[in-house]
């Protein structure tokens, strides 16, 4: 592949200014899948099945097969749409999208078309600094998932080289709610921090209504991000790229932000820009040509004459109306203040996605600073250097566990660091933890004492000064029996039986 | 030849129940009938080797004191549209051959559980896309009444079963006349119920919106007695009405005795003139309106101005459903496989498999829906063969304002001969020209044998058509006219069918 030129970021937003728009799919965490019985392997309980386990005849396209309407999916799309600030259709309809793929069991896709759920609303997202930005939502409809294609035989596992593919039908069926915003203006060089706060916020809306697992790295949230480039000054919107299944939120930004570095140096050039799907490639931080992609595709949709109207009484979409939680910036607003945190502090629990965790350790029983110091100290450092998600490390009732036992005086911070690794490496709870390798402090003051008499014993010029009254000196007493107890004594209290026994 | 298969199934199902026969004698009964017979009819695409075992099943429980239906013990044809686990399902399709299916039809599930015995899969056009059988994969099936003429289609597999006494009683389906028109070339009953009357689960697909299961059989009560087993709710099929149904035996027992005839309002429809008939046709049809008027009923113009659409507006909506129905036929999963010689990829494999695996009527209907659901076209074929739905429906409305039910001839002429028409698909189609509305408006419609036409000897069909959920009144009017026609007949026009076998 020829290199490929890039602008430079300020350049490129001098000459050109982005327009956004992204689709996400959000896989919702029911029970069964969209049209099947079948279990639905985006639920937690479900997701590490067997390829080809969580399979009904309608998700394999059988013959005589039949569609029938998950009612708790369609309940979970009112409430996103309802927290998106939508409308809510009092009848829509399912439509065909047909198209031949081996993932799709039917070579038709179940969706919606000009019927969607839920139409036009917008969502309030927050940048780092705490700036407000409003993203417009044209839609929401709901829709199932297609199977997933293992391409076995090739150098890189795509479909270009390959031998021949598995094909795992799990996925195929799965509810999806695709959420599609309208043009975004004036994103400027915010451009890419839009683009991941905005999905952070779609990950918190559907984590706090509890529809979805909401994890990126498991596919429960996808993101394909639209950007065009328009000269300053021109009214007539660019060509845009569409770049596929970017899943993780940092990716998103990063994407986007190529995307009009990528553009810019093209049209800089005289060049014009492809309508196409593109490939995030999280390695090289590149996107790459998928196919093209017109307005054209002509997917033959029609309403879906195996399902009725989907028509929800007025009165369950009050219900769930009421039922809807805090809107995300709402919440942080509030739980600042409960937390009496300051910007920075607030803020870098925000940005580290943290929220969620700091807010169940505190429930779990700590002060609501040492939950933040765990969750962006040293389990970030941890996360960050072993590229693995904060959240995935350890469970806040294991943190909560580990800030009590230090509360307790049963771990200094030094001790309760070297348990926190030991909780992450999978040995078990804190306590275990601490019984299994014998991390306790010591507090048996008998063996302390005999530390500190050998220690004294071994710097008889040491104690003649702290007999002196220079209790300073103590210190180098201290050095020496916390190594003696291998760090697990309390230093305050070693310092207090050194006086103590110098005394005598 | 045994008596057993001259009874009709209500008889048979009353001499069962006395003890008179077993279900294993009039299985076995059956079974030497097809073995005898069915070598000229090739009613059967499948003769069901457990149908004793499942026989030995019913006589067996009756043994032991179960209290069972009017029908436990009676041999059942099944159209293989229908899928069955004890046996294969190739709805007429080399693409389908020897597939077996995980599950059975509901319709198949709910015989099975009235201890009717399955004892074979019949022949039909392939996807049930013809009016003749020739379509099958499997060669024609051939018109007891004169082995060289069509049995009617697409179900003219079940209808000659039972006009040949290989079964007393058949399922059927019916997505623009394929259980009426097949019942008026054989000379035996049959009706289409209203649309989700009788759930479609695991009836393979042909027009989502336009199919209908129905029974096929020699009598109205038998026909009855069939649908009461069938028919009602199925969550499987979200079209399913949930409605309560009232007995249809029941109606056909009232019916009979003749009383509902008096002051009953019967439709003609002016624009479908005796010109557009074959003469016997046209003769006959009038001969039982008479016969009727006689018995008090009394005889309407009325007006279906957009009938004469119908043929055009199905042939659009039928082909874009069945597009997309047929598109998951593609070799992934089940049935035929093709491979290019020297491998090919997946799009290789599936468009020769479809090449190979589906026949040309079948290809022709792909290619016309395809077209019809293409961008662009969408709204001049689609969407105004839907408006002209909407209008026929409207059509049908405003005349069951005035009538209880329309009369129609069932089809324009008697069997034709087989090959006649193979070369001309708009000849063909024109076959299905008074049934197709009814399953444009979701109504219900019955075929019941009027008589011979003068000219050719060869049986012919009055269809009458109700209201939607009416059709029970299907079921009193069409007995109460059989009862004065086998009167004055002096036996059922099966009678007079020539004497098959062995000898053509």
């Amino acid at each position: 592949m020829s290199a490929v030129k890039l602008m430079d970021y300020d350049k490129a937003l001098e000459l050109f200014e982005p327009v956004l728009g992204f689709e996400v799919h959000v896989e919702l965490n029911t029970e069964t899948k969209m049209f099947s019985d079948a279990p639905n392997p985006a639920n937690e309980r479900n997701h590490d099945a067997e390829p080809n386990t969580l399979i009904a005849p309608v998700d394999l396209g059988l013959p005589g097969s039949l569609p029938v309407v998950n009612e708790t999916a369609v309940r979970s799309s009112i409430s996103l749409g309802l927290a998106l600030g939508c409308s809510i259709a009092e009848s829509c309809r399912f439509a065909r999208k047909n198209y031949f793929y081996p993932d799709l069991g039917k070579n038709y896709q179940i969706s919606q078309y000009d019927e969607p759920i839920a139409f036009e609303g917008s969502v309030e997202v927050e940048l780092e600094d705490g700036t407000l930005v409003t993203i417009p939502i044209e839609r929401a409809h709901m829709e199932e998932d297609a199977g997933k294609l293992t391409h076995l035989g090739g150098a890189t596992g795509r479909i270009q080289g390959a031998e021949y593919s598995l094909v795992d039908y799990n996925r195929a069926g799965v509810p999806l709610v695709e959420i599609v915003t309208k043009p975004i203006f004036g994103a400027e060089h915010r451009a890419p921090e839009i683009a991941k706060a905005y999905v952070a916020t779609i990950r918190d809306i559907v984590r706090g209504l509890g529809i979805s697992e909401a994890r990126l790295e498991r596919g429960n949230l996808r993101c394909d991000a639209n950007v065009s480039l328009r000269p300053r000054g021109q009214e007539k919107l660019g060509t845009r790229t569409e770049t596929k299944n970017v899943n993780s939120m940092r990716s998103v930004e990063r994407a986007v932000r190529y995307e009009i570095q990528r553009q810019a140096a093209i049209l800089a050039d005289g060049g014009t820009i492809t309508q196409e799907t593109r490939h995030w490639h999280e390695d090289t931080g590149t996107t790459s040509p998928g196919r093209p992609k017109s307005d054209a595709d002509d997917y033959r949709y029609f309403p879906e004459p195996d399902l009725l109207p989907v028509q929800p009484a007025r009165e369950l979409v009050e219900a769930l109306r009421a039922e809807l939680p805090e809107q995300p910036v709402a919440r942080r607003r509030r739980l600042k203040a409960d937390w009496g945190f300051g910007d920075i502090e607030f803020q870098g629990v925000v940005n580290a996605g943290l929220l969620d965790e700091v807010e169940a350790t505190i429930a779990a029983g700590t002060t609501p600073d040492a939950a933040r110091k765990w969750w962006t100290g040293e389990i970030s450092r941890i996360a960050n250097a072993e590229e693995r998600d904060a959240a995935s490390l350890i469970s806040p009732e294991n943190v909560a566990a580990l800030q009590k036992l230090v509360d307790a005086g049963t771990l200094t911070d030094k001790l309760a660091r070297q348990v926190l690794e030991g909780v992450i490496a999978g040995e078990g709870a804190p306590q275990e933890v601490v019984d299994a390798r014998g991390l306790a402090v010591v507090s048996d003051d008998g063996a302390l004492i005999a530390a500190i008499d050998e220690a004294l014993a071994a710097q008889p010029d040491v104690l003649a000064k702290i007999q002196d009254g220079k209790v300073q000196a103590a210190g180098a007493v201290i050095g020496a029996v916390m190594k003696a107890m291998k760090g697990q004594a309390d230093a305050a209290r070693v310092r207090e039986l050194i006086l103590e026994r110098a005394a005598q | 030849m045994s008596e057993i298969i001259r009874w009709t199934a209500a008889e048979l199902g009353a001499k069962l129940a006395a003890g008179e026969v077993s279900s294993v004698e009039a299985t076995q009964a059956h079974l030497d009938r097809i073995a005898a017979v069915d070598d000229d009819v090739h009613a059967f695409l499948h003769v069901n080797e457990h149908a004793l075992d499942a026989a030995a099943e019913v006589d067996r429980r009756r043994a032991e004191g179960e209290q069972l239906g009017e029908l436990a013990g009676v041999p059942l044809a099944i159209k293989d549209v229908l899928v069955t686990t004890d046996q294969p399902s190739t709805s007429g399709s080399r693409i389908l051959e020897g597939y077996r299916s995980p599950f059975d039809a509901t319709v198949v599930a709910r015989a099975r559980a009235a201890g009717l015995v399955g004892i074979g899969k019949t022949n039909m056009d392939e996807f049930a896309m013809g009016s003749s059988t020739e379509f099958s994969a499997y060669g024609a099936t051939h018109n007891p009444w004169d082995l060289d003429r069509i049995p009617g289609g697409s179900g003219g597999g079940s209808a000659a079963a039972v006009a040949a006494f290989e079964a007393p009683i058949a399922l059927g389906s019916d997505t623009g006349g394929s259980i009426r028109q097949p019942a008026h070339v054989t000379g035996t009953v049959g009706i289409k119920p209203t649309y989700g009357g009788v759930s479609r689960y695991g009836a393979i697909a042909l027009a989502s919106s336009l199919d209908q299961v129905g029974p096929v059989s020699r009598t109205v009560l038998d026909a009855g007695l069939l649908h009461d087993v069938i028919g009602g709710h199925d969550p499987k099929d979200s079209t399913s009405l949930p409605d309560a149904w009232p007995s249809f035996a029941a109606a056909a027992r009232e019916g009979a005795t003749g009383q509902v005839l008096k002051g009953l309002k019967v439709g003609v429809v002016k624009e479908l003139p005796d010109s557009g008939f074959q003469a016997g046709v046209a003769a006959s049809f009038h001969a039982a309106l008479t016969l009727m008027e006689a018995q008090g009923a009394e005889i309407v113009e009325i007006s279906a101005p957009h009938f004469e659409y119908g043929v055009a507006a199905y042939y659009l909506i039928l082909p874009a459903e069945a597009s997309s129905n047929l598109a998951k036929f593609d070799s992934v999963r089940f049935g035929l496989r093709v491979t290019p010689d020297g491998g090919g990829t997946v799009e290789d494999v599936m468009s020769l498999t479809r090449e190979v695996g589906f026949g040309p009527e079948v290809k022709r209907r792909i290619i016309l829906g395809t077209y019809a659901l293409s961008a662009g076209y969408y709204d001049a074929y689609y969407g105004s063969a839907q408006k002209v739905r909407t209008l026929i429906q409207q059509d049908f409305d405003a005349a069951f304002a005035q009538v209880d039910v329309i009369a129609t001839p069932s089809a324009p002429t008697t069997a034709f001969k087989l090959g006649e028409k193979i070369g001309d698909p708009l000849q063909m189609y024109l076959n299905d020209l008074t049934t197709i509305p009814a399953n444009l408006a979701g109504v219900p419609g019955i075929s019941i044998p009027s008589g011979l036409a003068e000219e050719d000897g060869l049986p012919v069909g009055i269809q009458f058509l109700a209201p939607a959920r009416e059709d029970a009144r299907l079921y009193r009017v069409g007995a109460a006219l059989e009862t004065l026609l086998v009167d004055a007949w002096g036996g059922p026009l099966l009678d007079r069918a020539p004497v098959l076998g062995g000898t053509r």
